[in-house]
């Protein structure tokens, strides 16, 4: 297994190299000139032209590339073209606020998606194995922007009960320390801060929570489907088993495989893909931190964003795939 | 000397370091009795806006999102009127021009500290424009350039000297007379920073800005808030009356709105025209409606048939129905445009009749030009919304209409953005929409870029070319009373009235929406300005 975990983290290498080549060459084939872009419409062509140059951008694209790359071995990830300050700087507090905000709608989405889920094949075909289902289709195809305005609308304003953007009340905010809000105010000893964070993120968590509480749901069902129609779950039956255990320990144990790859997959889509989520909560997420690069053609920062994604991306799925042997001893790593 | 030196040193240090402790005491104690009534207090006002400053260096940035936050913190020699461009004292009290309008001598206000504690006197202006003219960094100080020609030693740079006469006089010798010198350095970019900040640490400047504004810069979370607090050494007497401000950023409009209805937000820019309904019919809540700097017209291409005759100018000119075009794609958010530029620019025309709408007087007009039957030409539509311009295929497909009733049929056209601004200023359009938003609220900033000879090829995307208007906006150009520029502007919007090359379709209003407890906010036309005399009452 440790081996297996080193061979993994080498096999990183090749992929982020991929991944930096790739995002490199897409990017520099969006039209528009970062210059120009960054200076704005009125600007002169003599300070397009000095900014250009000064930016770099005027160098063929191998060396521009190759100095990105040397930069990287040496862990530095570019200087933001807009802001002038080191991306491995400024992407810290982006990455926290949008880790934070995914955790918390993972943990909905699989409290919710799973429990959803195991109830509907348990009661397969019943009047909760139907709502669930609609529910979770609804919830795949739901507008995220629409959910969230409709969720500030109704139960911030009209119900009054939880703030509608932020991730603290503004108007006594946290000292960031670690940039995990529920950590930083624990670690101040603001109990009455927590709360406030804990409040915060419920809305914006419920958005982003939906479409993988929904693909969570579906696919809990249906593996649980698969597993509680084999020989062994009928034999415990038989045996006279209650049927809570049966479901929830025997069932749920062999059916989980599917379902914590999907939970995997989902966990790295989250990190990258919160940005309706982030525009509408006001949450200052990396999503909206790499989609304003975008805008604004700030190319270190979209390549470097994107790069810190795609890690985050492969460990989890490195997380998952070692997960794999401890729900199932069939499966070894060698 | 050098004694006297450390010691008033030291003192300033300790009593800084006195002021920090105070201030951050202040803090503790709002966070106990928060929710409580601070009627005694000035309290925080927390902004809403839809994107995160760029740099808090006002010299480096050119974004309105930016400079919202640094015109708290700096200012400027002379300073906008409080809702128009007229020039007022700011950190110079009083200016005398020269004749040959080439030397401009300005008298600072004195016992004026930075943030940092350091002093503003001549000296620090001189090194501000040292800062901006010597760097040659086209890159960084745009706007510098831009405005003033380029940098010192280029061969159109406007200032030849910035010198220091005593502690309190400071003498700019201009290379030639720039009319619009005094509006040109009222802008929020040249706006004068502590130079003991900026020499010291240039790169972090903007994320620790020093000046000499009503409010000082204390922290910034990056795409979430920017804080700024009371500056208990202000100048002015009585004043800022809040006690600070947090810049909040949500980017979209309607959630930033939700927070305003919520109550977690005081005051909100960038409101949704369709939005504008819930505010009035919120009880708690107010409107501010920005003066309009910005125009959007649609123009005709002088040099292509048949709008070289200006009887069909004219004649579409009659057409256009400007208060439907209002109502029904800015959902009233505009006023009807008749001049090239708006009203809150000084220099205004307000004499000039606009052609009204007519279509019998359209079809006379025609009928002289020989198109009694109409004709077929192209209409250029904008593919993105602008501030001026919510929706170009929409309101061309309304021109459309309009045009058909008189026989001339529109084929309307489109290019994505940059294209489309690309081909227009080559010519190649027959007739277009466009617009404009101005740069520093000056005259010239609009009827010399937009409708002057020497602007074709460049900004005169009309390529409209006119002897008197040309003579009139130079020797506006190089006149320094205001008087006898706004008469000169006057007479140029007069025959660029008559010519017609433009239809100026409308002034846009921006937005905004606050709580109605909100006393002293007067949003200015320039897009951002100093919320000095905002308080927050109960």
């Amino acid at each position: 297994m440790f081996s297996y975990t080193v061979r993994r983290l080498g096999s990183l290498i090749p992929v982020l190299l991929g991944m930096a080549f790739i995002v490199f060459m897409m990017i520099r084939a969006i039209p528009g000139n970062p210059a120009q872009v960054i200076l704005g419409q009125q600007a002169t062509k003599e300070a397009v032209a000095a900014m250009t140059k000064e930016l770099g951008l005027d160098k063929p694209w191998f060396i521009q590339f190759w100095d990105y790359l040397s930069g990287l071995l040496k862990g530095d990830l570019g200087v933001s073209l807009k802001t002038n300050s080191p991306v491995s700087e400024e992407i810290g507090p982006y990455l926290m606020a949008t880790i934070e905000l995914a955790l918390i709608a993972m943990i909905i989405a699989v409290v919710i998606g799973v429990n959803a889920g195991i109830i509907s094949a348990w009661f397969q075909n019943s009047w909760f194995d139907y709502v669930a289902m609609v529910i979770a289709l609804i919830g795949l195809s739901m507008p995220i922007f629409w959910l969230g305005l409709m969720e500030q609308y109704i139960i911030s304003i009209q119900w009054d009960l939880l703030p509608t953007t932020g991730r603290d009340n503004i108007r006594d905010p946290v000292a960031a320390i670690t940039g995990l809000y529920l950590m930083d105010t624990l670690i101040a000893g603001r109990v009455d801060q927590f709360f406030e964070v804990i409040k915060h993120l419920i809305l914006p968590g419920i958005a982003l929570a939906t479409i993988p509480m929904a693909i969570i749901a579906r696919m809990t069902r249906s593996s649980m489907l698969e597993v509680m129609r084999s020989d062994f779950i009928r034999t415990a039956r038989a045996k006279g088993m209650r049927m809570f255990w049966v479901v929830y320990k025997h069932s749920f144990k062999n059916a989980l495989i599917p379902v914590v790859t999907v939970i995997g997959l989902q966990t790295g889509l989250l990190l990258g893909g919160a940005i309706l989520t982030e525009n509408i909560f006001g949450w200052p997420g990396i999503g909206t931190y790499i989609y304003d690069a975008i805008l604004s053609r700030d190319y270190p920062v979209i390549q470097s964003g994107i790069l810190v994604i795609a890690f985050l991306f492969v460990m989890i799925n490195l997380v998952v795939d070692l997960l794999y042997a401890a729900i199932d001893p069939r499966i070894k790593y060698k | 000397m050098k004694k006297t030196l450390a010691l008033l040193l030291t003192t300033i240090l300790a009593l800084s370091l006195a002021l920090a402790g105070c201030s951050s005491s202040t803090s503790k104690e709002k966070d106990d009795d928060k929710g409580g009534s601070n009627e005694a207090k000035g309290g925080v006002l927390i902004y809403g806006k839809g994107g995160d400053a760029v740099s808090l260096d006002p010299a480096i940035v050119t974004d309105g999102e930016s400079f919202i936050v640094t015109q708290q913190v700096f200012e400027t020699l002379v300073k906008y009127g409080e809702d128009n461009t007229e020039i007022k004292p700011g950190l110079a009290e009083s200016w005398k021009v020269s004749d040959d309008a080439k030397t401009y001598t300005f008298k600072l206000k004195t016992g004026i500290k930075f943030h940092d504690g350091s002093d503003f006197n001549a000296e620090a202006v001189v090194k501000n424009f040292q800062r901006w003219a010597q760097s040659k960094d086209e890159a960084k100080f745009a706007y510098y350039a831009s405005m003033f020609g380029g940098f010192e030693g280029d061969e159109g740079h406007v200032i030849k000297e910035v010198k220091a006469i005593d502690d309190n006089t400071v003498e700019f010798t201009l290379n030639r007379p720039q009319a619009p010198f005094l509006k040109n350095i009222a802008m929020p970019t040249f706006a004068i920073a502590s130079p003991t900040g900026f020499e010291k640490d240039a790169d972090n400047f903007g994320k620790n800005p020093s000046g000499t504004g009503p409010f000082k810069f204390k922290s910034w979370k990056p795409g979430d808030t920017i804080e700024v607090v009371k500056n208990d050494d202000y100048w002015q007497d009585g004043l800022p009356k809040l006690d600070g401000i947090t810049f909040k950023v949500i980017k979209d409009n309607s959630a930033r709105l939700n927070a305003v209805i919520k109550g977690e937000v005081d005051l909100m820019d960038g409101l949704n025209p369709s939005d504008i309904s819930k505010v009035t019919g919120d009880d708690k809540l107010q409107i501010f409606e920005r003066p309009s700097m910005n125009v959007g017209y649609f123009a005709f291409n002088v040099e292509k048939a048949p709008f070289d005759k200006k009887e069909v100018r004219q004649a579409i000119s009659h057409l256009i129905n400007k208060k439907e075009i209002i109502d029904n794609f800015y959902e009233g958010t505009a006023e009807p445009a008749k001049n090239p530029m708006p009203p809150s620019v000084s220099g205004y025309n307000d004499n000039i009749e606009d052609y009204d709408y007519d279509v019998e007087k359209a079809k006379e007009l025609l009928k002289k030009a020989g198109l009694e039957d109409g004709f077929k030409m192209d209409l250029w539509a904008m593919p993105v919304p602008r501030p001026y311009m919510p929706d170009g295929q929409k309101v061309a497909e309304a021109i459309q209409a309009s045009l058909k009733q008189v026989g001339i049929e529109a084929n309307i056209v489109s290019y994505e953005w940059a294209a489309y601004l690309e081909k227009v200023q080559a010519g190649e359009a027959q007739s277009f929409m466009l617009g404009w938003t101005g740069d520093n609220g000056d005259a010239d900033n609009f009827l010399y870029t937009l409708l002057d000879k020497d602007n074709i090829g460049s900004n005169n995307y009309a390529r409209y070319a006119n002897e008197e208007v040309h003579k009139l906006l130079i020797e506006a150009q190089s006149t320094a009373d205001e008087a006898k520029r706004n008469e000169l502007y006057g007479k140029a919007q007069e025959i660029i009235h008559e010519e017609a090359p433009w239809v100026p379709l409308v002034h846009s209003l921006p937005q905004l929406a606050g709580t109605k407890t909100i006393k002293g906010f007067v949003p200015h036309p320039t897009g951002s300005q100093s919320l000095v005399n905002v308080s927050i009452e109960n």
